[in-house]
């Protein structure tokens, strides 16, 4: 076993390495290693987060949901009062259209029943003053017994 | 191998690395010839690896460790460079586990900011197992090329061609890079306490007693102390390195030679093989471990101060 010069190229090829890997080896690889190390802390910080702001638009929804339904009720409540208040009005104005025009058509049989009741009282005296001028032959002179036929007339 | 090369002939083959260096001129080499000039080549035999001295290199060693922590960088900044901070895939899953357990290693030893001390460990760990795992490539297949395709190339006799593929069975590459620690460890400790506090730390620990004129009478065995412990550190880590390796190896070559002992042996060989490389992969990899933690223990104790220092005892 000779020690001889190749302890000495040993040591300088060591030192040759050490320093390749100090220079272009080493930092690289840890930078990159380091970076992932981040990346990935964040990347789990981040989900943590989504995590929690799923859970609380989670929670809004059902709220915005239950405040939706409540809104809804409302509405059909409304709407159900206002038809019934509709269906009410329509009721109401068809009675007092038909008791109007009942009232009307009342008033017209009246005015029909009169007017035949005075066609009929008017044709009763012509008649029975004829009838009387025949009895008693004689021509009453219709002024002067205008009162009497009058007086009979309305006793019809 | 040749039928006539002995079992101690193999082993001594295995363990000699592929010498590159300079024999002086007169020098008789392993076939008898005499150089007439010194020359730089390759040893033919462990002798003239031994008299090469200090200048030779170890070029399988060299090679292979340089290879394979190209291969380490190529691979990891193929992947720093595709990296994404978004969902990773494949490779990139792959070195992210190791960055991620060297960096939490690290974290847990080495409280001080500096930026180097991670990617260190990075390379140690990444860099010290795939060298390691060398080991568990069967001991022969590689020599047994290497030595056959130089042979083929240039006209060697493969019997001297010598080929060890694990750089860290190899003593000068574990204290090799035990050193370059050591040297970072002195680095650190002058820059951070300056080379007053440094010495300070080297001469007034362990004994110290707030009087100036007993303090002088106790530098010295102080420095003896703190001196041991402080070189005791580099050379313990390369050689615990060394040692796991070198004898994972030796028990590796020593199941290749029973390979050749008939039936029974090829079977019994088998079996063992199978089993310490099993075991041997807990080791290469805890041994890779071992080296990064240790090398990052000691970086903290170079940044740790003296007042720190008090608080913790």
């Amino acid at each position: 076993m000779n020690i001889n010069l190749t302890l000495i190229g040993q040591s300088i090829t060591f030192f040759a390495f050490v320093w390749f890997c100090w220079k272009y080896v080493w930092p690289a690889l840890l930078g990159v290693m380091q970076e992932r190390e981040q990346k990935i802390a964040t990347g789990l910080q981040e989900a943590e987060r989504a995590g929690k702001d799923l859970e609380l638009a989670q929670r809004k929804a059902v709220e915005q949901l239950k405040e939706a339904k409540a809104q809804a009720a409302e509405i059909i409540d409304g709407a159900n009062k206002r038809a019934n208040q509709i269906v009410d009005e329509a009721k109401e104005a068809a009675r007092s259209e038909g008791d109007r025009l009942k009232a009307a058509a009342q008033a017209e049989i009246e005015q029909e029943v009169n007017r035949a009741k005075e066609q009929l009282r008017s044709r009763i005296a012509t008649l029975s003053v004829a009838g009387a001028e025949k009895i008693l032959s004689v021509n009453i002179d219709a002024k002067a017994h205008d009162d009497m036929i009058e007086k009979l007339a309305a006793e019809l | 191998m040749a039928a006539e090369q002995t079992a101690t002939g193999y082993i001594q083959h295995h363990l000699q690395n592929l010498a590159y260096g300079k024999l002086p001129a007169g020098y008789t080499r392993a076939d008898g010839t005499v150089l007439s000039d010194s020359t730089w080549t390759i040893a033919h035999s462990s002798q003239e690896a031994a008299d090469m001295g200090f200048w030779a290199v170890h070029l399988d060693t060299l090679g292979w460790s340089i290879g394979l922590g190209v291969i380490f960088c190529l691979l990891f900044a193929r992947a720093a460079k595709k990296a994404t901070a978004g969902v990773p895939s494949g490779f990139q899953s792959f070195v992210e586990v190791i960055v991620d357990f060297i960096d939490k290693t690290v974290k847990d030893t080495f409280p001080h900011r500096n930026s180097m001390v991670a990617p260190m460990a990075l390379t140690i760990f990444v860099w010290v197992f795939l060298m390691n795992l060398m080991d568990l490539i069967p001991v022969d297949w590689l020599p047994l090329a290497f030595a056959h395709g130089t042979s083929a190339l240039t006209g060697a006799d493969p019997h001297h061609v010598y080929f060890k593929v694990v750089p860290t069975t190899d003593l000068n590459a574990t204290l090799g890079m035990a050193f370059a620690v050591f040297a970072l460890m002195i680095f650190f400790s002058v820059k951070q306490k300056g080379l007053v506090g440094f010495l300070k730390e080297l001469t007034l620990h362990p004994f110290h007693s707030g009087k100036w004129y007993i303090d002088i009478f106790l530098i010295p065995f102080n420095f003896l102390l703190e001196a041991v412990s402080l070189i005791a550190k580099p050379v313990s880590l390369g050689l615990r390195l060394f040692g796991n390796l070198y004898a994972g190896e030796m028990i590796f070559i020593l199941i290749a030679i029973v390979f050749g002992v008939g039936a029974l042996g090829f079977i019994g060989a088998g079996l063992l093989q199978m089993g310490w490389a099993i075991f041997h992969i807990l080791v290469i990899t805890l041994q890779a471990f071992v080296f990064m933690v240790l090398t990052t223990v000691y970086m903290a104790m170079a940044h740790d101060r003296e007042d720190e220092h008090a608080h913790d005892q």
